[in-house]
């Protein structure tokens, strides 16, 4: 009886997760797999082999990359200056971290939009201080720089956390040991922070590979993104099926790269996964 | 007579302004099995992280086997530290774990192997290489990390609390292991503890310190039978600490009692403290003791009966394998021998302080 009535509490999240999760994705299985008429067919889905499809997919996975590259790059450092800081200070620099994400995601790709224009501050900055100007706008190098911006928190985080984790007596013990900073470095804090460094990729690289936002604003039309190509399909061409074909694909990419960091994590000493 | 192996001179460290050790003067011997003793707060653990090198002393030198290692880091030294919660590195097998020093030794991999057997077996956990660190319980845990810091091949071994996260049956089980340990390795025990009976149980010698200064250095049956304040007088084991007056050499005045003793050199009609073990007061038939009183409490303990015995206005802590029943009136009698005379406290670095821990 008592079993019961804990299910009901559940009942709200259950349903919420069949009506918008669930439903969806089976929807979306159904489009991709089906024509126009409703017929039974793989053509939206082998349509990733089309060049236009294909050209977008691999500029979707670069594009991630990078920008997942250059946020641990980014990340790494930072987490570790933070983790030296004392801690009323950290708390302070890890909130104004936060502060951008309570901005709308569309207010913050506008505002790089308007401050990375030719005629934007930046460049009229940089005019006055007789610098070149910057002309990136409507290139994948603004993509790029957006995407980070808005996805750094989300590497900052994990790292900072596991690194916060280390026990200072761990490193001292390290020390007492007789290991140098650069051993302590690569043998202590890389492996137990490593669990961090995994979620903060797939926190990156996954929004950053289904990104299609950031491209249409910054991009000019001109970065078409696999993300870009879904919108149109079903926002333009009102093509569900071709939509939910590349959805399917994209998905399979997004959860290979989950299983492919989930089995790194698992090799990698277990105990912060 | 062994030599000194580590000195530390003139010693001084703040925190943020707090005096933390003020002019810390001592020696540890080769092969000595040393604790430093006291309170939280007393110094005791800035003491131990500056010989391990994780503190850098304000003021004064440590000397290490004729050098002076003051400035060095910790990893240029020859002793290692067992922390007190553990701090074992949890991404690595027990074996990955002891063998982090040696690797970074460049030892030859037969060596290390050789060397994580030998510990291994030291510490009684044969055939725990591979197991993982969160599969070991406390008391494993603690092994393994005295197993990785002696396959280092110390002078000095520092250990920082190593029992205090232990419960009480296993921490005086490794009581015994460590002074086993310490015999079977023939090097120096650096042991920090505010446990009074695991001082007393494993110690060559005891520093009991106080608010950053040392109260006595001594042999655990010196600190006993012979504190040289009330401070270590209360804070090792319990004692009934009266203050009196020496009125001649041998002859003492508590209460309004003159009672023999044994001590002398305190001149005539001094102020001074009077320490009498609870186990050193005999209860007697009422007319036979020197002083008369009333059983006011009765705690059965096991070993031996605690009671209460107001008489002249003091209450007398008694330890005695006979029971005095509650109300029953008893003499109290004291063998001049048991009767430890002190200095009163000049200052209040040594002024007794409430130590229920």
């Amino acid at each position: 009886m008592r079993n019961l009535r804990r299910q009901l509490l559940a009942g709200p999240y259950i349903l919420w997760m069949a009506g918008f999760i669930l439903l969806p994705t089976l929807m979306i299985l159904y489009y991709a797999f089906t024509t126009t008429s409703g017929h039974f067919s793989l053509l939206n889905v082998s349509s990733i082999t089309f060049s236009v499809h294909l050209k977008s997919l691999v500029l979707s996975l670069k594009l991630a990359l990078a920008c997942t590259l250059i946020c641990l790059a980014l990340s790494y450092p930072l987490a570790m200056i933070l983790n030296k800081l004392k801690s009323k200070s950290q708390g302070l620099i890890v909130f104004i971290f936060i502060l951008p994400m309570w901005m709308n995601f569309m207010l913050r790709i506008l505002a790089w939009r308007m401050l990375l224009s030719n005629n934007g501050v930046i460049n009229s900055l940089l005019g006055i201080l007789g610098l070149p100007g910057l002309d990136i706008l409507n290139t994948p190098k603004a993509v790029v720089f957006c995407m980070v911006y808005d996805f750094l928190p989300f590497m900052v985080l994990p790292i900072y956390n596991a690194m916060a984790r280390i026990q200072k007596d761990v490193i001292e013990a390290a020390k007492d040991l007789g290991a140098g900073n650069v051993t302590i470095f690569f043998k202590i804090i890389v492996p137990l922070t490593m669990s961090g460094v995994i979620s903060g990729i797939i926190m990156v690289f996954v929004p950053a590979l289904t990104s299609f936002a950031v491209s249409d604003l910054l991009g000019g039309g001109k970065v078409l993104l696999i993300g870009n190509v879904i919108e149109q399909a079903f926002m333009q061409e009102y093509n569900w099926n071709l939509g939910s074909g590349l959805s399917v694909v994209l998905m399979v990419f997004v959860i290979a790269s989950m299983a492919l960091m989930n089995a790194r994590g698992d090799e990698g000493g277990g105990t912060f996964t | 007579m062994s030599k000194r192996l580590i000195d530390l001179q003139h010693i001084s460290k703040s925190y943020d302004g707090q005096m933390v050790l003020d002019d810390l003067n001592l020696y540890i011997k080769e092969n000595e099995f040393l604790t430093l003793l006291g309170p939280s707060g007393c110094g005791k653990t800035t003491t131990l992280r500056l010989i391990g090198g994780f503190e850098t002393p304000d003021k004064g030198n440590i000397i290490f086997d004729g050098k002076d290692i003051t400035g060095l880091a910790p990893n240029e030294r020859q002793l290692n530290t067992v922390f007190q919660k553990y701090a074992l590195f949890p991404h690595m097998s027990i074996a990955e774990n002891i063998a982090f020093g040696l690797k970074i030794r460049k030892k030859s991999k037969a060596y290390i192997e050789d060397k994580i057997r030998y510990a291994l077996k030291l510490v009684n956990l044969d055939g725990f290489e591979k197991r993982t660190v969160d599969s070991l319980s406390g008391g494993q845990q603690q092994r393994i990390a005295i197993a990785r810091a002696i396959v280092n091949e110390p002078k000095v071994l520092l250990l920082d609390e190593p029992l205090g996260a232990l419960d009480l049956k296993l921490r005086q089980d490794m009581q015994y292991e460590l002074i086993r340990l310490k015999n079977e390795l023939g090097i120096t025990f650096i042991y920090v503890t505010h446990d009074q009976e695991e001082a007393l149980t494993m110690s060559d010698t005891i520093v009991v310190m106080n608010q950053g200064y040392i109260q006595q250095i001594g042999t655990p049956e010196d600190i006993y039978n012979e504190p040289t304040n009330a401070f270590v007088a209360d804070f090792i084991g319990e004692s009934n600490i009266i203050s009196g007056i020496m009125l001649h050499d041998r002859l003492v005045r508590i209460l309004g009692i003159d009672f023999p003793c044994v001590d002398e050199g305190f001149g005539s009609h001094t102020p001074v403290d009077v320490v009498i073990r609870p186990e050193d007061v005999e209860l007697t038939a009422p007319d036979k003791g020197i002083l008369k009183g009333e059983v006011t409490s009765l705690i059965f303990k096991g070993v031996h009966w605690e009671m209460e015995v107001m008489a002249n206005g003091y209450e007398w802590l008694v330890h005695a394998t006979q029971m005095q029943p509650l109300g029953s009136h008893v003499g109290i009698c004291v063998d001049p021998f048991n009767i430890q005379i002190m200095n009163k406290p000049e200052s209040n670095d040594e002024k007794a302080v409430e130590t229920d821990a």
